[in-house]
């Protein structure tokens, strides 16, 4: 129960950050100001953005299916809140750390699907129906691309567990139970005979140990943007076309758990992403000879100071992540629809494939 | 405890999904009963069927249903309604399944059954999930009908593949 209050409080607080960056960044990237007037540089706008939805009319349309239409925002926010359930924050901090973890956060976040079909169903209206569709095709889609990147990731580190895999990109790896014999190698090949396992740091992060991974990295971050409808692979909220996508008949504060879960869906994603390719809580720097940067910015585990730079590791990543995903919302054009099925099935699809076929040549080579 | 809540939500939901005139709710329901039976997986520690289960059927069956359903739909601008066909073969059938189960439930003496007195309640051991034993007995005792279903699934894959081409008119 702790652990899922803290969760949402952590969420929430990441969520209200992101939504006054996005303005910022837009703001900047197209020469405005962006918000200038509630707080210092507007940094309370989005706060106070919340407390409008907030008091505002929930309108349920006459012709709506009332009971999906009320039931589908929860839906969609719970299947991406669970998603948070397997998500390690520090050495020893993990809401739910069950042993497929991986596999389960797929499952979890495929229920988000039904509950945009719901949405856009229960709304009675062609806009948002039209919205869903488009949406539940391309996640559907995507989701192939993102697997098997990820399953490429967990072929190398040979786990589901996305503690297991945290423990494995780092100098702490022989602290985790079943690890405790395991050896990092340079570029994880045994045969160049350098030894990572106390050097820590960058140089153990997955892209590192396999750099194939760098690859699947790449594929995975693109096909996340379009899991979680971000621009350029938003159509199925194209503005221009179809007003607002599936939520275009919500308001007030059904509207904000909608808005809440797909800015939540952009950080799990994110999250995921440190978590498998980019090293998880650990450290980038590496310990060199006496200068053991990697123990000294790693901290104590279990003490306040592994919680602390644990969970700043992986939220300063994750927001570099996140910056990169507005960065791109304001540098590319929207896809079409075609262009958006050719770049999933033509290009993605049978490189990830490739990648997977490496990976499992690489794992070869790491043992 | 945990189970009969499960049990309920299944159960409920399951002849809610029957008595539904409406598909769309009925797939709906649907969706809780697949949700209730993982949970129900979960509780007999079988994580990995439990998330395969939501993988396959809710992220891939039901979706497809209910896009079947959207789809097909409205056409005469009214939401799809099932009807009642079969009725006297259906209701036979459904009874005297009922009956031969029950029977035979009410015959056996399950809990006088060999494995079930050995059976100890640590089934995981020292793993974390069953999924490498899972991988172990699909690479060894049960290759064969694992690569027959693989089999089977490139042929439907290249069957779909057939029908969606365009065929060129010579």
């Amino acid at each position: 129960m702790l652990a899922f209050v803290l969760t949402l409080v952590l969420l929430l607080s990441i969520v209200i950050v992101l939504a006054y960056a996005e303005r910022k960044v837009a703001a900047f990237m197209q020469d405005r100001l962006g918000p200038t007037e509630a707080g210092p540089y507007g940094s309370l706008q989005s706060v106070l953005d919340v407390l409008k939805l907030l008091q505002k009319e929930d309108i349920v349309p006459a012709a709506a299916d009332k009971n999906l239409f009320k039931l589908a925002p929860i839906l969609i926010f719970a299947a991406v809140f669970a998603g948070f359930a397997v998500i390690p924050f520090t050495p020893d901090l993990v809401p739910a750390g069950i042993g497929i973890g991986v596999f389960y956060l797929l499952a979890i976040i495929s229920l988000d699907v039904v509950g945009l079909l719901m949405a856009g169903w229960g709304s009675n209206n062609k806009y948002a129906m039209l919205g869903a569709m488009r949406s539940v095709a391309q996640i559907v889609s995507y989701e192939i691309p993102a697997g098997l990147a990820i399953l490429s990731a967990v072929m190398i580190c040979q786990s589901l567990d996305f503690q297991e895999i945290s423990y494995q990109q780092g100098a702490l790896m022989n602290r985790f139970p079943g690890l405790e014999f395991e050896m990092n190698w340079l570029f994880g090949i045994e045969a160049l005979g350098i030894n990572t396992t106390t050097i820590g740091g960058i140089t153990t992060w997955n892209i590192f140990r396999a750099p194939i991974l760098l690859i699947s990295f790449i594929i995975y971050f693109i096909a996340s943007l379009a899991e979680s409808n971000r621009a350029p692979f938003d159509i199925p909220e194209a503005e221009s076309e179809l007003v607002a996508g599936f939520h275009v008949e919500y308001s007030g504060f059904r509207f904000a758990i909608l808005f809440l879960a797909e800015y939540s869906m952009m950080v799990l994603v994110c999250l995921v992403a440190v978590i498998l390719f980019l090293g998880s809580w650990n450290t980038p720097l590496p310990n060199i000879g006496p200068v053991s940067l990697a123990y000294w910015t790693t901290g104590t585990v279990g003490e306040l100071s592994g919680i602390l730079w644990g969970g700043f590791w992986l939220l300063s990543k994750t927001f570099v992540l996140l910056f990169l995903q507005l960065q791109i919302r304001w540098t590319y054009p929207r896809l079409r629809v075609d262009q958006l099925m050719h770049l999933c099935w033509k290009v993605l699809t049978p490189i990830a494939l490739g990648v997977v076929l490496i990976a499992g040549i690489w794992r070869l080579l790491m043992i | 405890m945990l189970f009969y809540i499960f049990a309920i939500l299944a159960i409920v939901s399951g002849a809610y999904m029957v008595l539904t005139r409406n598909l769309l709710y009925a797939g709906f329901s649907l969706l809780i009963v697949l949700l209730s039976i993982a949970g129900i997986y979960v509780l007999l520690f079988a994580d990995f069927i439990a998330v395969t289960q939501l993988m396959v059927y809710v992220g891939g069956v039901l979706v497809l249903i209910l896009f079947g359903i959207m789809l097909s739909s409205r056409v005469q601008d009214k939401s799809l309604l099932s009807e009642n066909v079969n009725t006297v073969w259906g209701a036979l059938v459904a009874g005297l399944i009922v009956v031969g189960l029950s029977y035979s439930i009410l015959k056996s003496n399950i809990s006088s059954l060999p494995w079930l007195q050995t059976m100890e309640m640590d089934v995981l051991g020292n793993q974390k999930s069953t999924v490498q034993t899972i991988g172990i007995k699909l690479m060894t005792d049960f290759v064969l009908p694992f690569e027959i279903a693989s089999l089977l699934l490139l042929i439907a894959l290249m069957g779909a593949a057939y029908i969606a081409t365009d065929k060129q008119k010579v």
